[in-house]
C-alpha cells in the first residue's frame, strides 16, 4: 500500500477525531472516536467501512482551500483501492484495478464472444431444446462452473488476507445479523437520518444513490436466485430450460433483470453527475466498466428472453453468456469486490461496537 | 426605485441567512452579499456546532427540560450580569420556538457528540456541524429566490438623513435597496484593530474563525453615528493549541487538557487555578489568562495517567521521559522543575475523579489547584503549547427588541442588525456555549420579518 496515502489518511483521521462534528453521518466516525492512535490496519478497516456518501466532505470546515485540506472521501477511496490491490490473489492480477477498465472490459467481452461462438458452433448439432439447441448444457457447465468457483476462491483468499491485516477475530452470529441488516438497508448510504448522500448535486441530500444501489444489489441477487433455481430444477427435478413465465427462474429473473438494468443505468448517470474529486480518480474508468458490464449482463439477459424463437437468439445468447463470464472472471479484480470488503468491514465494525 | 432588490443582507452566516429566509418567506426580494468566496461562506457559523435552546420538556434531540430562569442564570453567571435582561429573556424564550423552525428550513440535529455529554440537555447539536447548517440554509434561501453574491464585500452603507439608500461594494459596485439587514459579524480578524485595545500583544493572537470578519461595516456604521454596545477593548478568547493556523483553525485546535494539567508560563510559573471548575465552564477564561502572560504563551503539562482523559487534539503533544527533558524541549527555564515539585508536594490524598468536581485540591500553594490536583509522577510526560485564540469581539451595534439599529439617539428608519454584530447587547462578557447561534437565529429572524414588513 502507498505509505504516503496511508499517512495522509492518518493525518486527516486525526483531525476528524479532534472535531467529531460528523459523528452522526455513518459508522466511520464513531469508529474513529473509539481510538486515539491509528495503525495501518485500522486505517484500512476505516477505508473499507466508508461508503463514500460524502456527507462529511460537504459539512467539513477544513476542505480546500483550507490548509488542512481535508478530503476524507477521496483519501479513504484511495486507501480502499490500494488495499484491494494489496490483498488481490494471485497478486499479478491486481493491476487490473487500474483505470484502463473500460478498455479491459470491452476486450474481455469481445474475446469471449468469439470464443463462445466458436465453441457453440462445434456443438450445434447436439439436438437440445431452447438455448441448448445452440450450446449444450454440458459445455455451458464446463465453462461456467470453473469460471464461477475460481474467482470466488480468489476472493476468499483476498478477504482472509484483509481479515488478518485488520486484526479480525471469529465472527459472532450477532455481528452477522447486524452487518447483514446494515447491508440490506444500505444504512451507510442513508446519511445517518435517512436523508441520503451528498452525491449528484453537491451538498443536497438525496436517496437517489441509495435507491439505485438497492435496485442494483437486489436485482443482482434476484438474477442470481434465478440461475440458482434453474440449476436446482435442472439437476434435482430433471426439468431443463426453457422455463415458462410462472416458473421460479422467470419470476426471479425478469424483475431482477429489470431492477439490475434500471439500477445500473441510474448509477452511471449519478456517477457522471458526482464530483470526481471525491473518489479515487485512478479507478474511475474501471468502476464505470464494472457498472456497464452489470448493465450489459442484465439487459442482454432480458433481450434474450424477449428474443425466444427468433433468429437473434443465438447471438444474444452468446453475448449474454460472454458478459456473465467476463463479470465472474474479473470479479476478484474489479469493483465487484467492494461488496465483499464492505461486508467484511461492516462485520468487523459490528464486532467492535 | 429601480433596484431589483427590496432587502439587502450584508453577511452570509447564520443570522444573515435566517433574516434572508424570513424576508423571502414574507415575499420580499432579497440579496445576500457575502464577503467570503463560496468555500468560506458562512462566517463564524461554519465553525459552530450547536444551538442553546430553552425547552419545557424533551424537544427534538434535547432531553429533560431547560427553563427560562435556569438559562438566564447561566447567562448571568458567565456575563457577570453584563447583559440586557429584556433582550436576553426575549432571546431565551424565542429559542424554544426557533428549533422547530430551523428543522423546517433544512437544519438537522443530532444528540450531543461524544465528549460533550455535559451539553446534552441544553444544546442541540447540528448534524455535521455549522457548515452543514449554513449549507442547508443557502439551499433553502436560494430555492425561495434569494440571490447570493460571493466575494461581495460591503465597504460603505449609504444613508440620507437616517434612511438607508444603498451599499457600496469594494469592487466599486453600488446596489440600491429599500431596507438593510447588517449581519456581518465582529472585527476579530482585523489584528490592527485588536492591537488598538491590546497593544502589540494582539499580533500574537490566533483567530479561531473566519478571516473575513474585519468589522468594515461595523466601523462604517459607527463612523456614521450608529449607537454602539459592548466593551470595544474586549474579545472572547480561549486557550488553543499554539501550533494552530493563524485563521480558521476552528474546533480542532482547542485543548481540553488544562483541568488535568499543571499550566506554567514561559518563566516556569503557575498563574491560575487549573481545576477551578469543569472545563466547559472554564475554557472561556483561559484565553485572557494566557494573553496576560509574557509573549502570550503558556504550557499545559500532564503525565501519562492523564493522557486519555480528554479529547485528542489535532496536533500531537510534545513528549519526554523526564520532566527535565520536557522543559528543555519546550525551552522553559529550570524554575519549571521547582514549580512542578512544589505542586506535587502540595497534592494530598483523595479520590481522583475526572468526570466531576472531585475536590482533590492542593494545600499551601498559590495559586491553588482546587480539583483534580494529582502530582505529575508517571512518565512519559506531555505538554501542549497554549496561545490565545480569539473567537469574537464584543463591540457592536446597539439594537432594540425589533433588531432596529439606532443612530445619533434615534432609531434608523430601515436598518436592522443581527448576529455577532449586535450580540454584545446581550453577551457583554464571557460566553455561553451555543448562545451565539441562538442570538443570531432569534435576531436574524426578527430582522428579516421587520425588514420585510417595512418594504411590503
Amino acid at each position: 500500500m502507498s505509505a504516503e496515502t496511508l499517512q495522509d489518511a492518518r493525518r486527516q483521521i486525526e483531525i476528524c477525531n479532534a472535531c467529531r462534528y460528523c459523528e452522526g453521518y455513518c459508522a466511520v466516525f464513531p469508529a474513529i472516536t473509539r481510538q486515539t492512535a491509528f495503525a495501518d490496519g485500522d486505517i484500512t478497516q476505516l477505508a473499507n467501512l466508508c461508503h463514500n456518501c460524502r456527507g462529511c466532505y460537504y459539512a467539513c470546515q477544513y476542505t480546500e482551500p483550507h490548509e488542512f485540506a481535508i478530503n476524507l472521501p477521496r483519501v479513504l477511496a484511495e486507501v480502499r483501492t490500494d488495499s484491494w490491490k494489496e490483498f488481490a490473489w494471485p497478486s499479478g492480477f491486481a493491476r487490473a484495478y487500474d483505470k484502463h477498465g473500460v478498455v479491459m472490459g470491452s476486450i474481455v467481452v469481445l474475446c469471449l464472444c468469439v470464443l463462445i461462438f466458436v465453441a457453440g458452433s462445434l456443438q450445434r448439432a447436439s439436438g437440445g431444446e431452447g438455448f441448448y439447441a445452440y450450446m449444450s448444457h454440458t459445455l455451458m457447465v464446463a465453462i461456467f462452473a470453473p469460471a464461477f468457483v475460481l474467482p470466488l476462491l480468489a476472493t476468499f483468499v483476498s478477504l482472509r488476507r484483509y481479515w488478518v491485516h485488520v486484526g479480525g477475530g471469529p465472527i459472532t452470529l450477532h455481528s452477522w445479523r447486524c452487518a447483514l441488516q446494515d447491508v440490506a438497508h444500505m444504512r451507510d448510504l442513508g446519511g445517518g437520518q435517512g436523508q441520503g448522500c451528498n452525491y449528484e448535486d453537491e451538498d443536497r441530500f438525496s436517496n437517489a444513490r441509495r435507491i439505485a444501489h438497492q435496485l442494483t444489489l437486489w436485482g443482482f441477487v434476484l438474477c442470481f436466485a434465478s440461475t440458482a433455481s434453474g440449476t436446482i430444477l435442472h439437476y434435482v427435478f430433471d426439468l431443463p430450460a426453457p422455463y415458462g413465465l410462472l416458473s421460479l427462474p422467470k419470476l426471479f429473473g425478469i424483475p431482477g433483470g429489470l431492477m439490475l438494468s434500471a439500477g445500473t443505468l441510474w448509477m452511471i448517470w449519478l456517477k457522471l453527475c458526482a464530483d470526481g474529486g471525491l473518489s479515487d480518480a485512478r479507478v474511475r474508468g474501471g468502476d464505470m466498466a464494472f457498472v456497464l458490464l452489470l448493465f450489459a449482463v442484465s439487459t442482454s439477459g432480458l433481450l434474450l428472453y424477449a428474443s425466444a424463437g427468433t433468429g437473434r437468439m443465438p447471438h444474444l445468447l452468446t453475448f449474454h453468456l460472454a458478459t456473465v463470464l467476463a463479470l465472474f472472471l474479473t470479479l476478484p479484480y474489479s469493483k465487484f469486490v467492494h461488496g465483499f470488503y464492505r461486508l467484511a468491514a461492516t462485520l468487523w465494525n459490528a464486532d467492535a461496537t | 426605485m429601480t433596484s431589483p432588490f427590496d432587502i439587502i443582507v450584508v453577511g452570509g452566516g447564520n443570522a444573515a441567512l435566517c433574516a434572508a429566509i424570513e424576508a423571502a418567506e414574507a415575499g420580499a426580494r432579497v440579496l445576500i452579499l457575502e464577503a467570503a468566496p463560496k468555500p468560506y461562506r458562512g462566517g463564524n457559523s461554519r465553525h459552530t456546532r450547536n444551538f442553546r435552546c430553552m425547552h419545557d420538556g424533551p424537544l427534538s434531540v434535547l432531553i429533560d427540560s431547560y427553563g427560562e430562569d435556569e438559562y438566564f442564570e447561566d447567562l448571568m453567571r458567565v456575563t457577570k450580569g453584563n447583559t440586557d435582561e429584556v433582550l436576553a429573556r426575549m432571546v431565551i424564550r424565542s429559542s424554544q420556538e426557533c428549533l422547530p423552525w430551523m428543522a423546517a428550513h433544512g437544519v438537522r440535529f443530532q444528540p450531543s457528540l461524544s465528549g460533550t455529554l455535559s451539553l446534552g440537555r441544553t444544546n442541540a447539536f447540528f448534524l455535521g456541524g455549522g457548515k452543514a447548517l449554513v449549507n442547508a440554509y443557502y439551499r433553502t434561501a436560494q430555492a425561495m429566490g434569494v440571490e447570493v453574491r460571493y466575494e461581495a464585500e460591503v465597504v460603505h452603507v449609504g444613508m440620507t438623513e437616517g434612511v438607508f439608500t444603498h451599499v457600496d461594494l469594494k469592487n466599486g459596485t453600488q446596489i440600491e435597496g429599500r431596507a438593510l439587514v447588517i449581519a456581518s459579524g465582529g472585527f476579530q480578524a482585523d489584528l490592527d484593530w485588536l492591537a488598538e485595545a491590546w497593544g502589540p500583544a494582539a499580533l500574537n493572537f490566533l483567530i479561531r474563525g473566519t478571516p473575513y470578519n474585519r468589522g468594515v461595516v461595523l466601523r462604517d456604521m459607527l463612523d456614521q453615528g450608529a449607537g454602539s454596545v459592548g466593551d470595544p477593548t474586549q474579545c472572547h478568547a480561549v486557550a488553543i493549541d499554539g501550533r494552530a493556523p493563524k485563521f480558521d483553525g476552528g474546533i480542532v485546535t482547542r485543548l481540553d487538557c488544562v483541568p488535568f494539567s499543571v499550566v506554567v508560563n514561559k518563566e516556569g510559573q503557575r498563574f491560575y487555578d487549573e481545576g477551578e471548575d469543569v472545563w466547559p465552564k472554564r475554557y472561556a477564561i483561559w484565553g485572557r489568562l494566557v494573553a496576560a502572560q509574557p509573549d502570550q504563551v503558556a504550557y499545559s503539562i500532564i503525565d501519562a495517567r492523564s493522557r486519555d482523559l480528554f479529547m485528542p487534539s489535532v496536533f500531537p503533544p510534545i513528549e519526554a521521559d523526564t520532566l527535565d527533558a520536557l522543559r528543555i524541549r519546550l525551552g522553559l527555564p529550570e524554575e519549571t522543575l521547582h514549580t512542578i515539585e512544589t505542586f506535587n508536594a502540595a497534592c494530598g490524598a483523595g479520590k481522583f475523579s475526572p468526570q466531576e468536581l472531585d475536590g482533590l485540591a492542593t494545600k499551601g500553594i498559590m495559586p491553588a489547584k482546587t480539583n483534580w490536583a494529582r502530582p505529575l509522577t508517571q512518565p512519559p510526560y506531555y505538554a501542549y503549547e497554549l496561545r490565545p485564540g480569539v473567537t469574537f469581539t464584543y463591540l457592536g451595534l446597539q439594537v432594540d427588541e425589533t433588531a432596529r439599529v439606532r443612530a445619533n439617539g434615534v432609531p434608523l428608519a430601515n436598518v436592522w442588525a443581527a448576529g455577532e454584530i449586535m450580540a454584545g447587547s446581550i453577551l457583554g462578557e464571557g460566553y455561553l456555549a451555543g448562545f451565539g447561534m441562538t442570538i443570531g437565529t432569534v435576531f436574524g429572524r426578527i430582522a428579516g420579518r421587520e425588514a420585510a414588513d417595512h418594504v411590503s
